[in-house]
């Protein structure tokens, strides 16, 4: 799972120019999923790393530049791979990348329609004899091949041996050794970086046939005097608990309940810092800005908006934070592991668990990460159940509805009520996701044949704190600048409509306002503005669901992105009080029909609103890459509409049944 | 498809002359704590899978340990090449082992 919520919307940039093309050298990493290979990447170009995608598949790339004695050098990270014979979108990325006979002139961008001038091959020493028929592989390119070395620590700790010069005698090879990327290691890779030309190429191409392979794998290993390492003592001994059929299914929900705990009670006081910064920028502006809509735009738009959403970055970066320490362990295999089977009632394999799991963070690189399923059918229907996961744009609406619905401090003794609501709408989004494959599934049935299923069970592994914090700044930069980006963007444009048309003070004493007093004129221009036409417009459609106009312009403006929702709230509460937006949503009323005056956010309609965004699409990102990656506009029109439908019904029903149980 | 691919999706895979070998039985009827050495894949059944569980470690000749099942049975993790793997049943119908402990 590469960390991030990378929208796929971008391209990657032209690299250098034409005056630098012909002194940068270009190498790829290539090696198999658990290899260290990305942290090799981390290592090699910091954090400079862009991300983009490769022409015609929406296969993430990773491509990072450094600079070797003078001389640029662009490495790219290759998908993981354990074969050159793909049966993978991914591993057909690698398989194309690497084959030097490719055509030059078909491609606009050089840099990829040409095979890189030298390779990277990680290889695990831990599982060397696999590593090696990856290798041999590779070498059959013809491409300069240089082999680092990882997890030489792990060798040695677990009694293995490896005769480093003997390796690099019998493969004809460079070979260095890099442990988790230290910079001590780095040194003599950097070496050799920026001349690929120079390395030393094997006088005899190793075999590919299955037998002399066999052979030639077993003559290498011999030649290096490679001791198998012994059997992980620590592993085996941890595995026997966590991948127990009972301790080890109590564990995993375990795991899962604490990690949504975590998320509300670890965040709590550094949003209520947050708060009481942007609350002190408020003060602020009321005393230094005159301006009443030069004002209003910024407390309402700018601080009401944006600074809502600004809240959630403590939020986001612990949930990236606890997902990449996870998969660093080694934790998310063994997940994948013990919910293989019930994958398989939805129709799906353990890893689509691993792309369902991707979509608690965002649909995107959930749906992105499909691209590793082999088989055509699987990927349509994880496809189409990632949206209902519990993405971490809903996270912002659910905790703020929350807390209109649960007092702060509620629950049963060190269980916070919260933190379990939050968890049973997490797992509503993923029921409703299984049945979603499971329905995808069976349609799409004949949609190609079964593909086999493996998964690698890494020894439990520290991760290193390196590829954790670029994990966690990747997703809160993508967060901020989808902060920046969209919800910016949208927050101005609903300001507008918030605030359009002006209202004189002569026409609004026509009107009947009293123009001194604050509130009365805000909610009048509010009442009577672009905004509250849409709102009352859609109002027919969700009055059963118990929201009324105010309400209707968050969901629609969350079409946008979800946490537009709680930005919309922030802004309409802030015009109705603009001394103090929060304790305003929780005493907003309804201001016409049968429930005129009574509080708007009653418990039925806060579960009604909660129920909606379990369910509804309410993300035009997701429909856009849903498109890209299945290829038409059906299955996003599928996906929309039933969602649709499906959020309306399950939002009339916890409006009712939370009514009746009142 | 690239030159070296088009190269390796044309391969077979060779059984493994065990000597002296007289009962073959399928991977999925092996049971935690048993060992066995692989004799063959079903190269001809399938051979798309027999290639990938090849480059995955399991070559004939090599020898494998069943360690542990998930709940319900499946998947099944295995230690063949000097490390863990779990695979379905369907998979495990694939490989054909000569029974050592």
């Amino acid at each position: 799972m590469h960390p991030g919520f990378d929208h796929g919307l971008t391209v990657a940039p032209p690299d250098g120019g034409a005056t630098t093309r012909g002194a940068t050298v270009r190498l790829a990493l290539v090696g198999s999923p658990n290899s260290g290979k990305t942290t090799l990447f981390n290592a090699l170009t910091g954090m400079h790393a862009k991300t983009g995608n490769y022409p015609g598949v929406t296969v993430a790339r990773y491509e990072g530049s450094t600079r070797v004695n003078g001389i640029a050098v662009v490495v790219e990270d290759l998908p993981g791979t354990y074969s050159l014979d793909p049966i993978s979108i991914d591993e057909e990325i690698v398989a194309d990348r690497l084959d030097p006979n490719r055509s030059h002139e078909s491609a606009a961008d050089v840099a990829l329609s040409t095979a890189p001038d030298g390779l990277l091959v990680t290889m695990d020493a831990t599982v060397l004899h696999r590593s090696l028929g990856l290798l041999a592989q590779v070498l059959q390119t013809e491409i300069p091949t240089c082999v680092v070395v990882t997890f030489t620590d792990e060798l040695a700790r677990r009694q293995g041996t490896l005769d480093f010069d003997a390796l690099r005698r019998a493969l004809g090879v460079p070979v260095v050794t890099v442990v988790a990327g230290r910079n001590s290691d780095l040194a003599a890779l950097r070496g050799l970086l920026a001349n690929p030309s120079d390395w030393d190429a094997p006088i005899v191409l190793p075999p590919t046939a299955t037998r002399e392979l066999s052979a030639w794998v077993g003559s290498v290993l011999a030649a290096a005097r490679y001791e198998v390492p012994q059997i992980d003592e620590r592993t085996r001994k941890v595995d026997a608990v966590l991948l127990h059929p009972w301790w080890g299914s109590l564990i995993f929900f375990a795991t899962m309940f604490a990690f949504f705990q975590v998320i509300f009670t670890v965040a709590a006081p550094l949003q209520d810092g947050i708060e009481t910064f942007f609350a002190y920028l408020g003060s602020l502006v009321d005393t230094y800005v005159s301006n009443p809509w030069l004002g209003s735009f910024l407390s309402d738009a700018l601080l009401g908006g944006v600074g809502g959403v600004l809240v959630f970055v403590p939020q986001i970066a612990l949930l990236f934070l606890m997902i990449s320490v996870l998969e660093g362990i080694g934790y998310m295999s063994r997940a994948a592991f013990l919910m293989d089977k019930v994958m398989s009632t939805a129709g799906l394999e353990g890893r689509a668990f691993v792309a369902l799991l991707s979509s608690l963070a965002c649909a995107i690189p959930g749906i992105m990460a499909t691209r590793t399923l082999p088989s055509a059918r699987d990927r349509l229907a994880t496809m189409i159940a990632a949206p209902l996961m519990t993405c971490s744009a809903r996270l912002p609406v659910y905790i703020l509805l929350i807390g209109l619905l649960v007092p702060t401090g509620a629950g049963w003794g060190p269980v916070s009520t919260q933190g379990a609501v939050m968890f049973g709408l997490y797992l509503a989004g993923a029921v409703a996701a299984m049945a979603a494959a499971w329905i995808a599934s069976h349609v799409g049935r004949g949609a190609g044949p079964l593909l086999p299923f493996y998964m690698e069970m890494p020894p439990y592994r520290m991760p290193s704190v390196r590829s954790v914090a670029t994990s966690v700044w990747g997703s809160c930069k993508t967060f901020l600048q989808k902060i920046g980006k969209i919800i910016l963007g949208t927050t101005i444009v609903l300001w507008l409509l918030l605030n359009l048309p002006a209202q004189n003070d002569a026409e609004m004493q026509a009107a009947g306002i009293d123009t001194s007093n604050a509130a009365a004129t805000s909610e009048h221009v509010l009442n009577n503005s672009y905004a509250a036409g849409v709102g009352k417009f859609v109002e027919p459609v969700f009055d059963p669901l118990g929201f009324d106009w105010r309400i209707n312009i968050g969901v629609v403006a969350s079409l946008a992105a979800r946490e537009v929702f709680v930005a919309t709230l922030g802004q309409v509460a802030a015009a109705q009080d603009p001394e103090n937006p929060s304790t305003a949503l929780q005493e907003m009323t309804v201001v016409d029909g049968p429930r005129a005056s009574q509080p708007l956010f009653t418990a039925p309609v806060v579960a009604a609103l909660l129920a909606f965004f379990i369910f509804a699409l309410q993300c035009v990102s997701t429909i856009a890459v849903l498109r890209r990656e299945s290829g038409s506009w059906k299955w996003p029109t599928i996906a929309f509409t039933s969602y649709f439908a499906l959020a309306w019904v399950a939002a009339f029903a916890a409006n009712r049944i939370v009514g009746a149980l009142m | 498809m690239s030159a070296v691919s088009v190269t390796l999706s044309s391969r077979t895979i060779d059984s493994h002359d065990a000597p002296g070998c007289t009962g073959w039985t399928s991977l999925a009827d092996l049971g935690p704590g048993n060992s066995g050495v692989i004799v063959d894949l079903c190269d001809s059944a399938d051979p798309a899978t027999a290639r990938r569980l090849f480059d995955l470690g399991f070559a004939p000749g090599t020898s494998i340990e069943v360690l542990r099942r998930a709940p319900m049975a499946d998947p099944v993790v295995y230690r063949v090449a000097g490390y863990e793997i779990a695979l379905r049943r369907a998979q495990a119908r694939c490989i054909q082992v000569s029974i050592t402990v």
